[in-house]
């Protein structure tokens, strides 16, 4: 049977300030150590839902989760809407990583970078550190252009190897699931290929939820499509069944590109 | 054709209103330059005022400019992280910030009238303090407004990266998000710093003048500004000149901090 990491029951979120719910009875499930796609139009709810697995957004005020969004970790299941105090969520984060569609990289050294969030875990043993920070370097496939270059400023990269540097800072916390939120949309097409690449590497140890607004890239790199319209769930199965033989009408004329 | 001379109308009007700026400018900076050189001396350095120098007006000017800053600077920066991080944009912190926009164009003699009915009238004499307290009321709502500003330029993605890896908003704020705007704001405190160095009005009534050189700062302050103002109007020759070489030197070390602080801004593109 199916091997759960994450699932989402009955789920609604509110923005702050609107009446109406974003996201309306979300159930979805998220294999782990596979890739999960959401697609959809703009405007669908896509990015919602992912922003709601680590809860980042709590960092804006009046947000309204509803339903549940179960975790399936370490520590067996855990409802993460039930999480209040700051460090619960600050755990959550660490097992719950994001990749976000611009580099993020932090204004301080390529080394630094990678060793910010394991510092914050409270990580202090130099030479643990050290260990890590090329271990994920090296999982994210960015090793051999950044070792010469540890130590300077990580804004002095290319935006593709900014990207994989970001992947190998959340990598290093060594997390359970990892999310991307359009993370190549951003990027010409090279890095594009070498990002899919590295996803696809990741899942053996992590399981993967991506949101694309390439069709490719989904129907390439995932092995569950979730497609979502204006904050419904309309349709969720294995890729192959999505993009060959969907049930759905809405399904196929987005993936035959009828409208969207 | 009437277009093209429309076109050479405005062309003209708007390079000779240039001309005339530009030129006042260099007309000032050139008189200063030729007045102020002139009268400078090695002796004008060592000496304090009672002797014919600025010795003590430098000493006691930067004092009480640089005890401002080291209040004003902690302030302003804090209260600029609490509008822009903290406050989530509520009634009070709009309220705040209108009210440190209109502080922060508050004419400076109003700044010194107040200091001198609250800190100089009850003790009974002009005290360096007083001088410190106008010239940090100046000082900090340039700084909150410049903390403000260069927070809003950090895009939310960074903050929201740091909090995605596990970080506590205020360790997220402090060391990431205030470091990303960090040349920004370093260059926002050394204006600010030009700015309250030469100011006279704050200091005219609290701290006053001192012809000695004095670091206690209970009594009369040396002030760099009101010697000018006090020299300019003096009869003899010499008052005057000294007059004009303080105000080379005055302008002299805020175009060197503006100009440091305007190299900073350009390096970080």
């Amino acid at each position: 049977m199916s091997n759960l990491i994450m699932e989402t029951k009955d789920f609604n979120f509110t923005y702050a300030g609107v009446d109406d719910p974003s996201l309306k009875n979300i159930n979805l499930p998220i294999e782990k150590n596979k890739i999960t796609a959401m697609i959809g139009p703009s405007g669908c709810g896509k990015s919602t839902l992912l922003r709601a697995m680590n809860r980042i957004h709590d960092l804006y005020p009046g947000n309204k989760y509803e339903g549940e969004i179960n975790l399936y970790g370490a520590k067996g299941k855990e409802n993460i809407l039930d999480l209040k105090k700051e460090n619960d969520l600050i755990s959550l984060r660490q097992q719950v990583g994001m990749i976000f569609q611009k580099p993020t990289p932090f204004p301080m050294s390529i080394y630094d970078n990678v060793a910010y969030g394991m510092k914050l875990a409270g990580v202090k043993n130099k030479s643990e550190l050290d260990g890590r920070v090329e271990k994920a370097l090296k999982d994210a496939a960015i090793w051999n252009e950044t070792k010469d270059r540890m130590n300077t400023s990580a804004l002095g990269m290319s935006g593709g190897q900014q990207q994989r540097l970001c992947i190998a800072r959340a990598v290093a916390l060594k997390p359970e699931v990892m999310l991307f939120d359009e993370p190549t949309s951003a990027l010409d097409p090279i890095s594009t290929g070498a990002i899919e690449e590295l996803i696809a590497e990741l899942k053996k140890d992590v399981s993967v939820v991506i949101v694309t607004h390439n069709m490719q890239q989904a129907s390439r790199l995932s092995d569950y499509t979730a497609f979502m319209y204006l904050g419904d769930m309309v349709e969720y199965d294995k890729t192959d069944t999505i993009f060959m033989n969907p049930n759905e009408k809405l399904t196929e004329d987005y993936i035959t590109g009828r409208f969207g | 054709m009437n277009r093209l001379l429309l076109n050479k109308i405005i062309l003209v009007l708007s390079t000779l209103s240039a001309v005339i700026g530009i030129s006042f400018l260099f007309w000032i900076l050139a008189t200063l330059t030729y007045k102020g050189v002139s009268s400078l001396h090695i002796s004008t350095f060592t000496n304090d005022l009672v002797e014919g120098g600025i010795r003590n007006l430098l000493v006691g000017q930067f004092t009480m400019a640089t005890i401002a800053s080291v209040i004003a600077i902690p302030i302003g920066m804090f209260a600029g992280i609490w509008l822009r991080e903290y406050s989530n944009n509520s009634k009070l912190a709009s309220v705040i910030r209108n009210l440190s926009d209109v502080m922060m164009s508050a004419p400076s003699i109003v700044i010194g009238v107040f200091v001198y009915a609250i800190f100089v009238a009850p003790f009974g004499s002009y005290n360096g303090f007083a001088g410190i307290i106008a010239l940090t009321i100046m000082m900090i709502p340039i700084i909150i407004s410049t903390t403000d500003n260069m927070l809003a330029l950090v895009p939310k993605e960074l903050r929201e990266a740091g909090i995605a890896l596990g970080g506590s908003k205020h360790k997220i704020i402090m060391q990431i998000v205030v470091k990303a705007a960090k040349v920004g704001i370093t260059t926002g405190i050394l204006l600010s710093f030009a700015r309250i160095i030469g100011e006279t009005a704050p200091l005219l009534f609290t701290s006053a003048n001192n012809q000695f050189f004095t670091m206690d700062l209970t009594g009369q302050f040396p002030s760099l500004t009101v010697s000018i103002y006090n020299l300019a109007t003096y009869p003899d020759e010499a008052s005057r000149e000294l007059a004009w070489a303080a105000s080379f030197v005055l302008t002299a070390i805020v175009l060197i901090i503006n100009l440091t602080g305007r190299y900073m801004t350009r390096n970080k593109k």
